[in-house]
């Protein structure tokens, strides 16, 4: 569904990204997978548009993700979530669902100019499917909180119910389980689960082994900046390269890597 | 009814102003509530003002239609202004369009076939009658509340808070802020002839920097959570002066001080104020 083909990315001289390529498919939990600095948000933000390749194609679909306005990617079907939470933390949860719901219910442009039956329906409707959307992530209760009051691993869940309201294909999170507690981390994946038996495909960052290893069918690994291995959970468990950028090499061999 | 007669004597150009401070801090509101910080109104209210007044001097059209192309010329600026320099944000993007204020100004200021230079434009027809004003005062803020209430409004919250992550629901985020900045301007333009005709004169320099400034306060003081926030400090910005008047040559003073109390105290402005407390009733 989505693939990457020889992706680079420099910033100036430094090379962030060189020669990664992905298929993404269109069901299933896919693991990205790396030490800090290996360059996995890089990723998220060239596939989500806010970052243009320096060489190399992104397509989904079929079509060509290169040039496109951020706004458009999401319209055809990715969603994400933030590393560093990015929810509107002044606006209700309701809110900040729906200022993503609104552009399924296409009212018309000028519409919202009088009070009319159908307007108020159209708004009744996107309320019901934001609180539906609250729900799924289990914030229902919370639905009218201002965001920023919520804890850290229920703005991780907002930040989640707000992507999926963009009716996404592929929903792209970034460390969702960063912050978060055991008993929280045991529900996402819950939530994950049940989101991928929806129909939907996930690309997820995250630094939880167990966490990846439990959920993800697939796993790719970034290290400096290139794909060292790919492969189901257990065959990255046991891949040297992984076991040495995690860990570091034995100390016996050469240091230089290449 | 004499006292009436002898109060608009006195104060109609005040109450008149009153109108248009109001348009002008609805149309900062605009570019403000979606995080803009621009300074070119005073500028689109100066295009408009010189437009309406030309267009009443020297043309026979009827004042509505001369007041709508002083709204609507301001507002095809802004339409090819806007895509540069919305790109900036922050001081540069207000950088980019105090240039922009000081080129429209010192055009007006040259361009003397057309304008009449530093001498202004004198005479112009005093076709602004209170209704005018509050016919289109009562639009322009229904017009700004129908949008602050519907997803335009939200999606203008959205972006102030986090450009980025509205764009990344799927939402245009450049298109929201010209249509923001292009309506700001026309409603600018529209106070300008309002404003044109009934002052009698105009000149360059009323559309300067100052002005500038003084659009940016009421916006400011008002708070941009709502159009009502910036009814409010259209009203008190015009009002101020008057309200000191007893404090002679203090008066600017003054005025700066309760500007500073206000934004330290009360940052996002006197609707928030009033916001906090009818939530403090609602919540204890």
């Amino acid at each position: 569904m989505l693939t990457l083909s020889s992706i680079a990315k420099n910033f100036g001289g430094l090379q962030v990204l060189q020669d990664v390529s992905l298929a993404i498919p269109e069901r299933g939990i896919f693991g990205l997978i790396g030490p800090n600095g290996a360059g996995k948000t890089t990723v998220f933000n060239l596939i989500s548009g806010l970052l243009a390749p320096s060489a190399g194609v992104i397509e989904f679909h079929g079509q060509a993700l290169t040039g496109l306005a951020p706004h458009r990617i999401t319209r055809l079907g990715i969603a994400r979530t933030f590393q560093n939470i990015r929810i509107f933390k002044e606006m209700s949860l309701l809110e900040n669902v729906l200022v993503a719901i609104g552009r399924q219910g296409n009212s018309g442009a000028v519409s919202f100019l009088l009070p009319s039956a159908k307007l108020r329906a159209t708004q009744r409707s996107e309320r019901a499917a934001a609180k539906e959307l609250l729900a799924r992530v289990g914030l229902a209760d919370k639905a009218e909180l201002l965001a920023g009051k919520l804890s850290y691993g229920e703005q991780r869940r907002l930040e989640i119910a707000r992507a999926l309201a963009t009716a996404p294909k592929l929903l792209l999170l970034d460390e969702p389980a960063a912050g978060m507690n055991g008993a929280e981390k045991q529900q996402l994946m819950e939530e994950i689960v049940k989101l991928e038996a929806s129909g939907l495909a996930l690309l997820i960052i995250e630094h939880d082994m167990r966490f990846v290893m439990g959920l993800c069918h697939e796993i790719a690994v970034l290290n400096f900046g290139q794909l060292i291995a790919q492969g189901a959970p257990a065959a990255i468990r046991a891949d040297r390269q992984v076991i040495e950028a995690y860990l570091g090499d034995d100390g016996d061999g050469e240091k230089s890597r290449s | 009814m004499e006292w009436l007669e002898t109060f608009w004597a006195t104060y109609s150009t005040l109450v008149l102003s009153i109108g248009t401070n109001v348009l002008l801090a609805l149309s900062i509101y605009l570019t403000l509530a979606c995080g803009l910080l621009t300074v070119a109104n005073a500028a689109f209210m100066g295009i408009g003002a010189y437009t309406a007044a030309l267009l009443s001097l020297h043309s026979g059209l009827p004042f509505y239609l001369s007041l709508m192309l002083g709204a609507l010329l301001p507002a095809a600026v802004a339409l090819l202004l806007g895509p540069p320099t919305l790109r900036l944000s922050g001081v540069y993007l207000a950088m980019a369009t105090l240039a922009f204020g000081e080129i429209v100004r010192i055009f007006l200021l040259n361009a003397e076939n057309l304008t009449g230079g530093a001498l202004g434009l004198n005479g112009i027809p005093q076709h602004s009658q209170w209704f005018d004003v509050l016919v289109l005062v009562v639009a322009a803020i229904y017009l700004l509340l129908r949008c602050a209430g519907s997803r335009i409004g939200r999606t203008m919250v959205a972006i102030c808070q986090d450009e980025v992550a509205t764009e990344l629901m799927g939402l245009n985020v450049r298109a929201y802020k010209l249509f923001a900045f292009v309506l700001g301007a026309g409603l600018a333009g529209l106070a300008g002839g309002l404003n044109a005709h009934f002052t009698f004169f105009i000149s360059p320099n009323e559309y300067g920097f100052d002005r500038g400034v003084e659009i940016l306060a009421m916006g400011v003081l008002g708070g941009t959570g709502s159009p009502w926030g910036a009814v409010i400090g259209g009203v008190l910005i015009t009002l101020l002066p008057e309200l000191l008047r007893g404090l002679g040559n203090y008066r600017p003073l003054i005025n700066g001080v309760i500007l500073i109390v206000i934004i330290l105290y009360s940052p996002k402005g006197i609707w928030d104020l009033t916001r906090y407390l009818r939530r403090g009733g609602a919540a204890s």
